[in-house]
């Protein structure tokens, strides 16, 4: 175990990309649904709960040394929206980079030889994590806290947030984080056992709307 | 009364084409609560309508609903009323199950009516959608949270699509006490209450695809991973929402 290496990988300056994208929250400040520290923590909880739920299972699992081209292909099912598609792929291109430098490692070379435009960004998250010599609980944990770390960072700058507001409401979304990591690993262990279609595809409606409804827009603040 | 464990009950409709252009039905059998009656096609296809939904399900009801298009098979589906989910004495949930398929050189268009989640109630919704790669399908469904300004009951749906086994959409939907945090929150609902899915998939959409739109505020037009869109909606009650999702049904010509 090599618990170190898990802070580099969850690190918000980790240079995979991350930090241009709103996870949903620039589209929901918009619309007026996302206006103040108490929607925040409802936002980010929604987000969490349903396709935060299922990056974790997806990190979990390709950490856990599920197959990445039907864990892709599962990530796909669960991604109705297709500019949110294009965004994990994007993502997950930018994080393979990253993590080839950080950790070498056959598995991430071979993502780069099998996914020319990019797998899911979770499935490379969680073949990262292996790289380093973390587990699935390790990229679950990871998953799940970007999912949720990404919007509240945004939210400071869209909304001029308090940034101790914006932290407060991650720490309170601890235990959250925590079932969410739990269940993501016991969703792994069964699709290993059980078959990928067994993991979890929990949406959330406007998360999927609006982000067809921001990647239309001329200027933008995030790219998703 | 609903005895101890609920009513289980089965529909099973298989449409196949009888050779001449027309649709026959070989295969037409409901039980219980589950009534199926052939009415009036039009043109050479077959219709067919789910009765006597009213009546459930209730806590600890199980229904199974199979319709299968067989190669030559226009089959159309509905449902005579909106179906309304109610607390049982049973404290276990109800669940729903919808297992459909289609074969090459078939359509189905099920398109039943709203389901409404009253207070109280429990209930998880499969739906299972099997196509074979050039089969057609036109399905709807509507979630309706709650009868007029009432509390809705625990809903949960999930719904699959497989083109030729592929699997191109698997969603699921958790509404209402009980269901994960913050799903009527402003990632997950908004306080919508209503909420619906149109999908849609032709075999010439392999080569032209349609494009991603939004078709109002809150509805998106999303074409999947293969030949099928998908028409994710919300909207502040069960009228506007088949208004958007006609809409939307309409612009996919």
């Amino acid at each position: 175990m090599n618990r170190a290496a898990l802070l580099v990988l969850a690190d918000g300056r980790f240079p995979a990309g991350g930090y241009a994208h709103s996870g949903g929250a620039e589209a929901a400040v918009k619309a007026g649904r996302l206006t103040d520290t108490a929607s925040l923590e409802e936002f980010c909880r929604g987000r969490l709960h349903t396709s935060g739920a299922v990056a974790a299972s997806l990190a979990a699992a390709a950490a856990l040394g599920l197959d990445p081209g039907a864990l892709d292909r599962a990530a796909d099912a669960r991604t109705p929206s297709p500019a949110l598609r294009a965004v994990a792929r994007r993502l997950g291109r930018q994080l393979v980079r990253a993590a080839r430098a950080a950790w070498p490692h056959q598995r991430l070379d071979a993502l780069v030889r099998d996914f020319p435009k990019g797998a899911h960004q979770p499935v490379v998250l969680g073949v990262a994590a292996h790289a380093a010599g973390l587990g699935p609980e390790d990229a679950a944990y990871c998953s799940a806290h970007e999912g949720v770390s990404g919007p509240a960072t945004a939210v400071v700058r869209l909304l001029g947030l308090d940034p101790f507001e914006a932290t407060a409401v991650l720490a309170r979304l601890a235990p959250d984080v925590d079932r969410v990591a739990r269940d993501a690993v016991a969703a792994a262990h069964r699709a290993a056992r059980e078959g990928i279609d067994t993991l979890p595809a929990r949406s959330a409606p406007l998360l999927e709307i609006g982000a067809e409804a921001h990647a239309a827009w001329p200027v933008r603040l995030f790219a998703s | 009364m609903t005895p101890p464990g609920g009513v289980r009950a089965r529909a099973e409709i298989l449409a196949r084409g009888d050779g001449h252009g027309r649709t026959a039905l070989p295969l037409l059998a409901g039980e219980g609560p589950l009534a199926v009656r052939r009415t009036r096609g039009t043109g050479t296809g077959a219709r067919v309508l789910l009765v006597g939904a009213m009546s459930g399900p209730l806590g600890g009801d199980h229904f199974t609903v199979t319709a299968r298009a067989a190669a030559g098979a226009r089959l159309s589906v509905g449902s005579a009323a909106a179906t309304l989910a109610l607390p049982g004495q049973d404290r276990a949930g109800a669940r729903h199950e919808v297992r459909l398929a289609v074969d090459d050189d078939a359509e189905l268009r099920w398109l039943p009516e709203q389901l409404i989640s009253a207070h109280g109630s429990d209930l998880e919704v499969v739906t299972r959608v099997d196509l074979a790669p050039t089969a057609r399908l036109v399905l709807r469904e509507e979630q309706v949270l709650g009868r007029a300004g009432e509390e809705p009951g625990r809903l949960s749906s999930r719904l699959t699509l497989r083109i030729g086994g592929h699997c191109l959409l698997d969603q699921e939907l958790a509404c209402g006490p009980g269901a994960p945090a913050g799903w009527d929150g402003p990632a997950g609902l908004g306080g919508h209450r209503a909420v619906g899915q149109l999908l849609v998939a032709r075999p010439e959409f392999a080569t032209e695809p349609p494009v991603t739109r939004m078709l109002a505020e809150g509805a998106a037009l999303l074409p999947l991973p293969g030949p099928a869109v998908l028409v994710s909606a919300v909207a502040p009650d069960g009228l506007r929402l088949r208004r958007l999702l006609d809409a939307a049904l309409a612009a996919l010509g």
